[in-house]
């Protein structure tokens, strides 16, 4: 059973077609990346894994079960969703921001800040340091690792990144990429991520999904996308080399 | 003579606040949870943030005057001072509740209702706590800007500093009028600070 399937989804809003009929599927352990252009229709298609939007027509399956069927609240909390502005709470702590959601599932207060510091370390924030910062006395780069801590806190057996890495320098970039790719080995976590950059898609992906106008235009491993032939893909292969 | 004036100084001072505290404490339990709910249904906004708007622009002696004939709410004395300070008074903080809520910077709103927030949970827990500041500011300006058109109570039976006031206009009488004018304006600065004061210690660390 896939973790993620998308059967002929689509999505219309105000009469224009964001999606029109996209399927694919995501099993477990792999890493999917949506990659396309601005407007391509990816971090719809990524909301709609999660429920934040219904597709107009067609179904999404999460654990063989319609996204329809599952209670939004409890659907959320299952997965974990990185979003491209990290989106931290202001107001909240480090430790806070990363036990939010086991905080809304009632987990125990010893339980929840165990977890937080094997996440922390996990992403190379060491707790004693952290732990107790503001998200604002943080770099880019360290509030990516607290969302990224966030996002895997309540042991999702999904995550979500919406070009989680978009807005921080090339350096600090393929560090978390490594230690995306780390983390992935380390906790075999399913992933849907969406990007508009190639060479990120090639260095994280176990398969890519090229979306264009709304449309999967191929679905490949990437030593076989780096081959596609499509206008698309082409599009795309042509940024790596320069 | 001078502990008389003294005395009255302090009654009609104790009077004033009252006033003051009593409308705002109505305006703050009906302008918050308004302006929350108008976050919430969009449908709403136009008209109720048109009232609070139109009263706003109604001169304050006017609106004693159209209250007055008004059954259970109108008449002469205080309860009319007090309905009239409120619908001067909810303005700012309605407003103020509004535009805070709806400012709270959206990817932050977005990760909340990502993470499995429900919609009280995004309320209390993000919104409310982030918006503070912003309802503190329309509480202050609603607070400083009432204790000045509590002064015009006395018009119409409702005590407080304004009594001072009005004795002094009609007898030409310079100390009485500040008598009145004085308390009212260092009540106003000392609510500014205080509720100042608050503020800063709401901003969202």
């Amino acid at each position: 059973m896939s973790v993620v399937e998308f059967r002929d989804v689509s999505y219309e809003i105000g009469g224009r077609a964001i999606l029109a009929g996209v399927s694919f599927a995501v099993e477990a352990g792999e890493t999917l990346v949506l990659l396309g252009r601005s407007g391509s229709g990816k971090t719809t298609a990524l909301k709609m894994t999660n429920g934040m939007l219904r597709p107009t027509r067609g179904q999404v399956f999460i654990d063989g079960r319609a996204s329809s069927d599952w209670d939004p609240i409890r659907l959320k909390r299952h997965i974990g969703y990185v979003i491209q502005e990290v989106g931290l709470f202001p107001h909240f702590t480090v430790a806070d921001n990363v036990g939010l959601v086991p905080k809304l599932e009632n987990w125990e207060r010893p339980r929840i800040v165990k977890r937080v510091d094997e996440l922390l370390d996990a992403v190379g924030l060491p707790p004693v340091q952290f732990r107790l910062r503001y998200p604002r006395q943080l770099s880019g780069g360290q509030r990516q690792r607290v969302g990224v801590a966030r996002a895997l806190a309540a042991d999702p057996a999904l995550l979500l990144f919406d070009e989680p890495f978009g807005a921080v320098d090339p350096v600090t970039r393929t560090e978390l990429q490594q230690q995306f790719l780390a983390l992935r080995r380390d906790f075999r976590k399913t992933s849907i991520f969406v990007t508009h950059d190639v060479r990120e898609a090639l260095r994280l992906g176990s398969r890519i999904a090229l979306l264009a106008n709304g449309r999967v235009d191929l679905i490949a491993e990437p030593h076989v996308f780096r081959q596609a032939q499509t206008d698309e893909a082409r599009a795309f292969l042509k940024v790596l080399e320069d | 003579m001078r502990s008389d004036l003294a005395n009255d100084i302090v009654k009609l001072t104790g009077e004033h606040l009252l006033l003051v505290v009593s409308a705002l404490a109505v305006a703050v339990l009906l302008g918050v949870p308004l302006g929350i709910a108008l976050t919430r249904h969009p449908g709403a906004r136009r008209w109720l943030l048109g009232f609070a708007n139109i009263m706003q622009t109604i001169p304050s002696l006017a609106l004693f005057g159209f209250l007055i004939p008004i059954p259970f709410i109108g008449g002469i004395g205080k309860r009319t001072v007090i309905v009239a300070l409120v619908l001067y008074a909810l303005l700012p903080i309605l407003r103020n509740t509004f535009v805070g809520i709806m400012n709270v910077d959206a990817a932050v709103c977005e990760s909340a209702v990502a993470m499995g927030m429900t919609d009280g949970q995004l309320l209390r827990q993000v919104q409310i706590p982030l918006a503070a500041q912003t309802i503190m500011v329309g509480i202050r300006v609603a607070t400083v800007t009432t204790i000045g058109t509590a002064t015009i109570a006395a018009a119409i039976g409702g005590g407080g500093l304004g009594v001072f006031i009005f004795r002094g206009v009609a007898s030409v009488d310079t100390a009485q009028i500040l008598a009145g004018a004085v308390p009212a304006a260092l009540l106003a600065l000392a609510a500014d600070g205080g509720l100042g004061w608050i503020e800063r210690k709401l901003s969202p660390s």
